[in-house]
């Protein structure tokens, strides 16, 4: 079946503004009238004030889209697979920091939506899911389009909710956006039958609402805040390990007041970057597999840790029984009980708010004379220098086929570092963490925890979505890319000039890399044959595709593709096939033992 | 170490698939899951045997807490706490073993609640400990069937879970 959405049909991405604050109340109707519950949803999402829902319509959820078709408050975005309509609110969460809102059918609508939730949840992204289901007499029957959500998206869901009585439609939405958005941020999935969508019942939606089994802590201890401070101020080498956290509470600009009071070295993990600025001269670099060296070599020989946001996982310690090995005092900063002594033993708990802990480390080291050992922290920061001088990051810039971090590095002179740059997974990810500088939160999207390809071009639309004036683009390779390729056809109806950059090395290049590294070059399954024309497939959606191929082509490229501002522009750089990530933690390894370039 | 978890949660369809799911996708041991509603129909009162190291069981109870349908978590195991199971088991009960199944169940204080000329069916609460003791004791051969509840716990003296 064709649907189209008139409400929006396309208008230019200049019409797509926030929404204007919702002042109406919710009691125009007459006391008795009775909505559907599918009017109900609706008049929730826009009570919630949601500006975009971003969705793919089918049966079991024809009702709700009815009563969307009848309103132009929540504009829908049609995806062309489940998948991306779940990445594409994440974008829009994750530039915005509000909850990103889906819609899908039951069934195949919604398994097709797993990946994303899953994605979301990995990296606690604030979101509410609403999807279709087959009327309540019809569940457990194997009817068409049946599948257990509830059960099917449990492990990978904050909370979910099955509505079986429209009655209580309103309260269950207005609990899963205050899940969603409260504590560790997370996606809430509402799964609503078609029988309750069409019962009707008088329409309230509650203004507060209390759970007895949810309170997050905000506060942090003040005991423990003290004593972290006076952890800190003992130090002599000092170390601020912060993650997406920081991120997530929006929380950077008393991160960076913490860390320049204090005159200590900050890493970012890679879904922090951008909570503490890339040029400062504090800056490590980010962390990890393939973080830089100094990052990781101070993070492993630091005497007190200050983790803010963070989780210690695989990717960024590496193997825990090597890190354990050197003595270190552990602060660590986190709104969930759970992430902590979770992968390491921490010294000092503070369970909260991060933003609200770092004000209150803030405040309570402007009440002390003690400052940092001076003396110390300069033989810390010699050290630091000193690993620095290793230039892990270094590349043959001369070379003449297309490097792709030369890539990154000219994105980032032609755009200033000011792109909202969203990354699909593998190679380029990491090339685009380690050189693209991002000195500001919210401008750097991409699958950290879950990992998952395809997630580029869907992040872009909903973060273009959501801010229309901000130049966004998506890095990616031949491989991710065509993961969620149909989107293109989205970003044509919704006119967002989004630039696509492809790293092409016909590869599926970190894959490659781990085969070269750890299975003697046995390149099973990891070449990408058959790659279609992306220069015609570009233009076949109606888009600009250009092909460059010489390093020299690769600055005027760039700066053509970001002239052409009313443009899609997919830049398909054709880059060596066997440049490899560097440095790199092989995994079970620790963070001391890096295969540098 | 093994350790006796006892929580209140809402008492809703698929809590119970939170908390089980919780242990499997985690990879924590449940040696026993009991759970019922409360005097408050609102909430159900669960209670989990499981074991691990203290790092392990500390990561239990906060993933426990974290769940939005769990209103308290409290390790019996931390305090003074009592514990009991109930196990039905019916035995072969004939001829001159009639008389011994009879007073091997008076001596566990038990009760015989069902009979038929073979057989007992035998109603016996205690620890996980006693109930296995009490089949340890009768002839293996004469086991025709038996049921376990779980272990249910309690903290001694004025300690209370409530909310």
């Amino acid at each position: 079946m064709e649907m189209t959405t008139p409400g929006i049909a396309p208008q230019g991405a200049a019409s797509h503004t926030e929404p204007a604050p919702h002042t109406e109340s919710p009691h125009t109707e007459p006391p008795h009238t009775e909505l559907s519950g599918a009017e109900i949803t609706v008049r929730c999402l826009q009570e919630e004030g949601v500006p975009f829902v971003f969705g793919y319509p089918g049966g079991a959820i024809l009702p709700i889209y009815d009563e969307m078709f009848k309103q132009d408050k929540v504009k829908h975005v049609l995806v062309r697979h489940e998948q991306a309509a779940v990445h594409g609110a994440e974008g829009y969460a994750r530039v915005t920091g509000k909850v990103g809102v889906v819609m899908v059918t039951s069934g195949p609508g919604l398994t097709n939506a797993v990946t994303g939730i899953a994605t979301a949840y990995m990296d606690s992204i604030p979101q509410v899911i609403i999807s279709g289901q087959v009327p309540t007499h019809a569940i457990g029957q194997d009817a068409f389009q049946e599948v257990d959500t509830v059960g099917v998206t449990r492990p990978c869901v904050k909370h979910n909710f099955l509505v079986k009585d429209v009655r209580e439609l309103a309260m269950t939405i207005k609990k899963a956006f205050y899940i969603a958005a409260t504590g560790r941020p997370g996606p809430v999935l509402v799964d609503i039958p078609k029988d309750v969508q069409l019962s009707r019942t008088t329409f309230h939606y509650p203004a507060s609402m209390s759970l007895r089994s949810y309170n997050p802590v905000v506060k942090g201890h003040a005991g423990q805040i003290k004593k972290a401070i006076q952890l800190l101020l003992q130090a002599k080498r000092p170390m601020f390990y912060t993650g997406g956290g920081v991120v997530l509470a929006d929380a950077s600009k008393e991160l960076v007041e913490l860390v320049r009071a204090l005159g200590y070295p900050c890493t970012n993990t890679l879904m922090g970057l951008g909570a503490y600025p890339a040029s400062d001269r504090q800056f490590v670099g980010m962390l990890g597999m393939h973080g830089t060296y100094e990052a990781n070599m101070a993070m492993q020989h630091c005497d007190v840790l200050l983790a803010v946001g963070a989780r210690f996982d695989d990717r960024v310690i590496g193997n825990p029984r090597h890190f354990d090995q050197e003595q270190r005092q552990i602060i660590h900063v986190d709104i969930d009980p759970s992430s902590i002594s979770k992968r390491v033993k921490v010294d000092v708990p503070i369970v909260g708010d991060v933003r609200e802990v770092l004000q209150e480390m803030i405040r309570h080291l402007g009440t002390l004379k003690e400052r940092p050992d001076a003396a110390a922290l300069k033989q810390w920061w010699a050290q630091i220098d000193q690993w620095k001088q290793r230039d892990c990051l270094r590349y043959d810039r001369g070379a003449s086929i297309i490097k792709p971090q030369f890539v990154v590095e000219k994105l980032y002179e032609v755009t200033r570092g000011e792109l909202i740059l969203t990354s699909d997974v593998g190679q380029h990810q990491m090339w685009a963490a380690q050189f693209y500088k991002f000195e500001k939160p919210r401008r750097w999207l991409n699958s950290g925890g879950l990992g998952t390809m395809g997630v580029g071009l869907p992040y872009a639309i909903g973060a273009k979505l959501a801010m229309p004036e901000a130049q966004v683009a998506c890095i990616t390779g031949e491989a991710s890319i065509q993961m969620n390729i149909q989107e293109l056809s989205t970003a044509k109806q919704y006119r967002l000039p989004i630039k696509i950059v492809n790293l092409n090395n016909r590869y599926m290049g970190m894959v490659r890399q781990w085969q070269e590294f750890f299975h003697g070059n046995r390149y099973s399954e990891s070449y990408m044959d058959a790659l279609p024309d992306f220069v015609k497939l570009a233009e076949s959606y109606g888009h600009v595709g250009m092909r460059i191929e010489k390093p020299a082509d690769v600055e005027p490229a760039l700066r053509e593709a970001f002239e052409r501002t009313n443009d899609l522009v997919f830049l398909d750089f054709i880059t060596d096939q066997t440049e490899n990530v560097f440095p790199m933690v092989p995994g079970g390894k620790g963070l001391s033992e890096m295969i540098l370039v | 170490m093994r350790h006796i978890i006892s929580l209140l949660l809402e008492n809703e369809a698929g809590a119970l698939s939170r908390v089980s799911g919780l242990f499997s996708a985690r990879g924590y041991n449940i040696e026993s899951l009991t759970v019922a509603p409360t005097e408050d129909p609102t909430l159900s009162r669960m209670t989990i045997v499981t074991s691990g190291s203290d790092d392990v069981i500390e990561q239990i109870t906060k993933q426990l807490n974290k769940l939005v349908d769990v209103v308290k978590v409290v390790d019996l195991s931390d305090g003074e706490h009592i514990e009991r199971e109930m196990m039905l088991v019916k035995v072969r009960a004939a001829g001159k073993d009639r008389e011994e199944m009879k007073r091997m169940t008076e001596i566990f204080r038990g009760r015989v609640i069902d009979v038929t000329d073979k057989s007992y069916t035998i109603e016996l609460t205690g620890t996980g400990t006693k109930l296995d003791a009490f089949l340890n004791a009768i002839e293996r051969g004469a086991i025709l069937e038996t049921v376990r509840t779980g272990a249910s716990g309690i903290g001694r003296g004025d300690r209370v879970l409530k909310i």
